[in-house]
């Protein structure tokens, strides 16, 4: 079954509250199975920054964004969960998906501004903040009411560029802006809270630098939704999501060689079988 | 210079309501603090801090205003290269950074701010276009095109103040691209963008005193360059004369010798530019001009010898 019709079958679930989270997980599941399927047709992917970040992802395209809102992925190298939730959507063909990082598709393991549906080149970095609130800021001067979500990792957060990008934002109260840290304590070398200690907490400095920030579970989309829409607003708002790096399949999770490798064909059996629609 | 960019980016942000500037802690020149006074809103000091600067035109450019990111050249460029290269030049979103006081403006600022090589950076980027004017009214026009042009980012390297006017009753008008000829000679042909046109000017003032027929080019578009326009300086003058403010690395002199070569010019080249280090020399601009070997005598003492 392919993820489009999976996540069609999940959409006529039961919803709960206004999100249905049953929906939610079932199309997550089938997110994380076609990233895989594209894991076994080139090497170059980013399998585990992209499952750490499923749930955000989703949240926000499904469940917060109106149609003319932007989604940037500010840690670029989580693309590919964007990539197969704007083919279920129809603005990436499955053909697109089909020749990643092929030399004939145009699909990178970074995005690419002008593809369709990535609303900016990243993949350095610490670029992406500045960018949305460049984004956001220009839509309150143009005076119409869309919102931009931007998606961070914790290791850009070590970018000072970030930390600019947190200051103006809150200096120009964009509350138009949203972020989500997928915080799930991995840079690309080692934990931070074994590294790094000082980079914690997360959710103080956001609001010492004008932010409304909220920690939440970020493989719980339900969370994720309702510490945004119950947002006291004037302020950009940081939604701190506590991640794991890999998850949904457990020979992954918190393990960093999954930052760049792709699974061979038994671990992608195994893959398959864990994130199987009846489990 | 600094004050006819402000007076013209003011009368055009007036009427185009997509224009925004940026600035990062810099006074805003004259009618830049008009134009915040009756915009505040399109008027954004992001403090010290280059990197959302570069970072947030972007951003603004794509969801379709027409941002200018003003500061001191070496802020401007090299504080958020990166920013510069990935948010603007790789995105090819239309806007202009405004670098002021290139070369050795800030003559009694010491190295760190002087933007001795952001000729050879900027130019060095994909989609990149790099102007220099040399002259207010030049500024004036360059500043129009930046303003209106659809094509992408845009390095404009502007002095500070009190260049005097070369160009504001020549009948050869700027155009984007194009070489300008400020005078036109047989003989010997002296290059120059930027401020340094005055000392330019000077040399070939002291060249024709000596009975030389000599053309004034203002190559005021560093990129893309007017290689046609570069060609037929190079066939029809006995000898050219680079004079720029900017490291010899990746400068104009450089790129006219390897389009020479190309060309087989018979021509002999004479390149004057910086050092390709830094000296620790303070004073007024020509003062450490000078240092780096550029004054109008030293350059006509030299291109007069025989080799």
């Amino acid at each position: 079954m392919t993820a489009q019709r999976q996540a069609a079958k999940a959409t006529r679930g039961r919803a709960r509250n206004s999100v249905d989270a049953i929906a939610a997980r079932w199309r997550c599941r089938a997110y994380r199975r076609r990233i895989l399927e594209i894991s076994q047709q080139v090497s170059a992917l980013h399998v585990a920054p992209a499952f750490s970040c499923v749930e955000i992802t989703d949240a926000i395209y499904h469940e917060l964004m109106r149609d003319a809102d932007v989604f940037l992925m500010s840690k670029g190298h989580g693309c590919m969960i964007q990539y197969v939730i704007l083919e279920e959507r129809g603005v990436l063909s499955r053909a697109d998906l089909d020749t990643y990082c092929k030399p004939s598709g145009r699909l990178g393991a970074h995005p690419d501004y002008g593809t369709p549906g990535i609303a900016a080149s990243t993949g350095s970095l610490g670029h992406g903040l500045s960018i949305a609130a460049g984004q956001a800021y220009a839509e309150k001067l143009k005076g119409t009411d869309i919102a931009v979500y931007c998606v961070l990792s914790d290791g850009e957060c070590q970018e000072g560029s970030t930390w600019e990008a947190m200051m103006m934002a809150a200096n120009l109260g964009l509350d138009n802006l949203v972020a989500c840290i997928d915080n799930n304590d991995f840079s690309g070398l080692e934990r931070m809270s074994e590294g790094h200690k000082a980079f914690y907490p997360l959710r103080e400095k956001a609001e010492a630098f004008g932010w409304e920030a909220v920690e939440v579970d970020g493989h719980d989309g339900e969370a994720i939704v309702d510490a945004v829409r119950s947002r006291s607003g004037g302020r950009p708002m940081l939604v701190i999501c506590r991640t794991v790096k890999g998850k949904g399949v457990s020979y992954m999770e918190h393990v960093p060689i999954w930052h760049y490798r792709s699974p061979n064909a038994e671990e992608y059996r195994i893959a398959l079988l864990e994130l199987a629609e009846g489990s | 210079m600094r004050n006819r960019f402000a007076d013209t980016f003011y009368e055009l942000g007036k009427a185009d309501p997509r224009l925004c500037v940026l600035v990062a802690d810099i006074s805003p020149a004259g009618s830049i603090a008009k134009f915040r006074s009756e915009f505040p809103a399109r008027f954004i000091n992001t403090g010290v801090a280059e990197q959302v600067m570069i970072g947030m035109a972007a951003g603004m450019a794509q969801r379709g205003l027409r941002p200018f990111a003003y500061t001191i050249a070496t802020f401007a460029l090299y504080r958020p290269f990166e920013m510069v290269r990935d948010d603007l030049c790789y995105q090819n979103l239309p806007v202009t950074v405004v670098g002021i006081g290139g070369g050795v403006t800030y003559s009694t600022l010491g190295g760190t701010h002087h933007a001795q090589e952001d000729i050879a950076i900027a130019t060095a980027i994909p989609n990149m276009s790099v102007i220099a004017p040399c002259d207010p009214a030049e500024t004036e026009a360059a500043t129009r095109w930046c303003a209106t042009q659809e094509i992408g980012p845009v390095y404009l390297r502007l002095g500070k103040a009190g260049e005097p006017d070369f160009t504001s009753r020549l009948a050869d008008k700027f155009a984007f691209g194009k070489l300008r000829h400020l005078r036109r000679g047989a003989d010997v042909c002296v290059l120059a963008y930027g401020s340094i046109m005055k000392m330019a000017a000077e040399v070939a003032d002291r060249m024709e005193a000596q009975g030389q027929s000599v053309s004034l080019v203002s190559v005021h578009t560093l990129k893309p360059l007017d290689v046609e326009g570069l060609a037929a300086v190079l066939a029809t003058h006995r000898q050219v004369i680079v004079i720029e403010e900017t490291s010899s690395q990746g400068s104009l002199g450089t790129k006219l010798k390897a389009l020479a070569y190309e060309c087989q010019a018979a021509c002999r080249i004479r390149c004057f530019s910086l050092q390709d280090e830094f000296i620790h020399v303070y004073g007024d601009h020509e003062a450490v001009l000078a240092a780096h070997g550029l004054t109008a005598e030293a350059i006509t003492s030299a291109v007069s010898r025989p080799v």
